[in-house]
């Protein structure tokens, strides 16, 4: 694989793409999981879905806009979905959870009417599902480059508004500091990582690289900075390992991503057990 | 006996708040001086909460007004100068990966400001106000590992190190065993003696402090009474019922 790696771009867009969304997505799905909000990359994912058959409905009937990755349009709907979901999020004050199912089945019908009338399944649809190595451009990487920087930068800056917001609401209202702002954010990152890691892990799966690391290591982290460490590391793993076995057994690489990453999730739960035993 | 100064440090006139068509609160008119540890006792569903969430700015006055170190709510900026110290059971996931330093460190946020970093400085006072609570040997201990009088321990050091000069609590003592409860009131007792921090403290069980307050409100959508820890101790049963709309009686705890 190493010599396919210098020798292939696409290999090296695949590898460069998973080496970033490996480190950003357990970044912002460590606060996605504190502030118990997991569902909704879920939920993003499949609004993100009903944007790329768009694109590839449009990209059928319009010439003019083929060659435009359906990446930018994934973007747009999972950013529009994700203010959708605040919205609701406010109509149903003692229900927020509601706000997920509805967007959820909400993105994946208007998906599947977009893909009913681009004429049904095609290959690009099937790598967007569930991940593809061969289906990230150049272009592709350079944006999600960018977008990576932009999340990183902002979540540096905001780290100490972000943590209190995910700790303590309330407190966090109380001490007045722009919450709603900070929370408006922080959904617009959430949205952007979502489109952006879905080339490498599809859909179908995409939530999992923003849950699963995070999951292990609340299990063996000491504070707030260790966690997002070990899920980084554990991210890093699950992506590098999946995109290695998955070129060499030839595996869609989403799948395996996950399954790595479920395996060390296992493992941390194990170690855990024995630590308490042994203490 | 502890004298509270003249200068005011919350004043509320003839604040009225309702949600939807019921009236919560009507007609209130309080004010807290400066060194004051009050007690804002009350029934459920009395009030008190709606109370808090004003003084906080959560919510905005619909009638009347409300003063914080003489500058009106609408206009009040300084929100350091606040602690506040929630119900632990409502606000907190005990299962949050956080330190015990970092949890602390998080009532910095508003006083160092946007897009700025925690410093050695900063380290320093929240290592203070772990010791002003007794917790400085837990700093690195992960939240959800300590008892709950611990935590709510660690949550006053939260709300005492961004140097507030008044500390609001709402029911602290939920979720805390009763045999740490007189402790947790007398840290309270010498945050307000020692450090001079003004107190307003909400609870539906006045009994065990009222020889720590200085002042005692009883709210029940009206302000019963309000007066000295001394005048509250006077009242009769008869005039506490009337307060609590059913039968109670002043029990002194004698811990």
């Amino acid at each position: 694989m190493l010599s396919g790696l210098f020798q292939y771009e696409f290999l090296q867009n695949a590898f460069l793409t998973g080496i970033i969304i490996g480190a950003l997505a357990p970044l912002l799905g460590v606060f996605v999981v504190v502030r118990r909000m997991s569902l909704i990359a879920d939920a993003l994912s499949h609004v993100t879905l009903a944007g790329i058959a768009f694109s590839l409905l449009l990209e059928k009937t319009f010439i003019v806009v083929a060659g435009v990755s359906p990446l930018y349009m994934g973007m747009l709907f999972s950013v529009i979905g994700s203010l959708f979901i605040e919205r609701l999020r406010n109509v149903y004050k003692h229900y927020q959870e509601l706000a997920i199912p509805i967007i959820l089945s909400g993105g994946i019908g208007l998906g599947v009417i977009f893909i009913s009338l681009a004429d049904g399944f095609n290959t690009d649809l099937y790598g967007y599902l569930f991940g593809s190595v061969s289906a990230v451009s150049s272009v592709d990487l350079w944006v999600i480059a960018g977008i990576s920087l932009a999340v990183v930068i902002t979540v540096i800056s905001l780290y100490k508004e972000l943590f209190l917001l995910s700790f303590d609401e309330e407190h966090a209202k109380a001490s007045g500091i722009p919450a709603r702002l900070i929370h408006f954010i922080f959904i617009i990152m959430v949205a952007l990582v979502i489109a952006a890691s879905m080339r490498i892990v599809g859909i179908l799966l995409v939530s999992s690289l923003m849950t699963l690391p995070v999951a292990a290591s609340i299990r063996i982290a000491k504070g707030f900075k260790q966690t997002i460490a070990y899920s980084i590391i554990f991210g890093e793993i699950s992506v590098i390992g999946g995109l290695f076995f998955s070129y060499f057994l030839d595996l869609a690489p989403g799948g395996t991503i996950v399954v790595i990453a479920v395996i060390i999730l296992i493992l941390s739960i194990l170690a855990k057990n024995v630590k308490t035993r042994l203490a | 006996m502890h004298e509270p100064s003249n200068r005011m440090i919350i004043k509320v006139d003839n604040l009225s708040y309702k949600y939807e068509k019921e009236n919560v609160l009507e007609h209130v008119s309080m004010a807290v001086p400066a060194g004051a540890f009050l007690a804002l006792v009350g029934p459920n569903g009395s009030g008190k909460s709606t109370l808090l969430k004003l003084l906080l700015g959560l919510l905005r006055p619909q009638q009347g007004t409300i003063e914080l170190f003489g500058r009106d709510i609408r206009s009040f900026k300084a929100w350091d100068k606040i602690g506040f110290v929630s119900q632990k059971a409502n606000s907190f996931n005990s299962g949050f990966p956080a330190t015990v330093f970092e949890v602390v460190s998080s009532g910095l946020t508003k006083k160092i400001g946007l897009f700025k970093f925690l410093r050695s400085e900063h380290r320093k006072k929240v290592m203070k106000a772990l010791e002003s609570v007794g917790m400085d040997a837990f700093a690195t201990r992960n939240i959800g590992e300590l008892s709950g009088g611990q935590q709510q321990r660690v949550f006053i050091a939260r709300a005492l190190v961004s140097d507030p000069e008044l500390l609001i609590l709402d029911e602290p003592t939920v979720g805390v065993d009763a045999q740490h409860v007189s402790q947790f009131y007398d840290l309270l007792y010498m945050l307000n003696r020692k450090l001079k921090i003004t107190l307003l403290l909400v609870t539906h069980d006045v009994g065990p402090i009222t020889d720590k307050t200085t002042h005692v409100a009883c709210l029940n959508k009206f302000l019963h009474f309000h007066g000295n820890a001394e005048e509250y101790r006077e009242l009769d049963d008869k005039e506490l019922s009337s307060i609590y709309g059913h039968g109670v009686q002043l029990i002194s705890h004698n811990h």
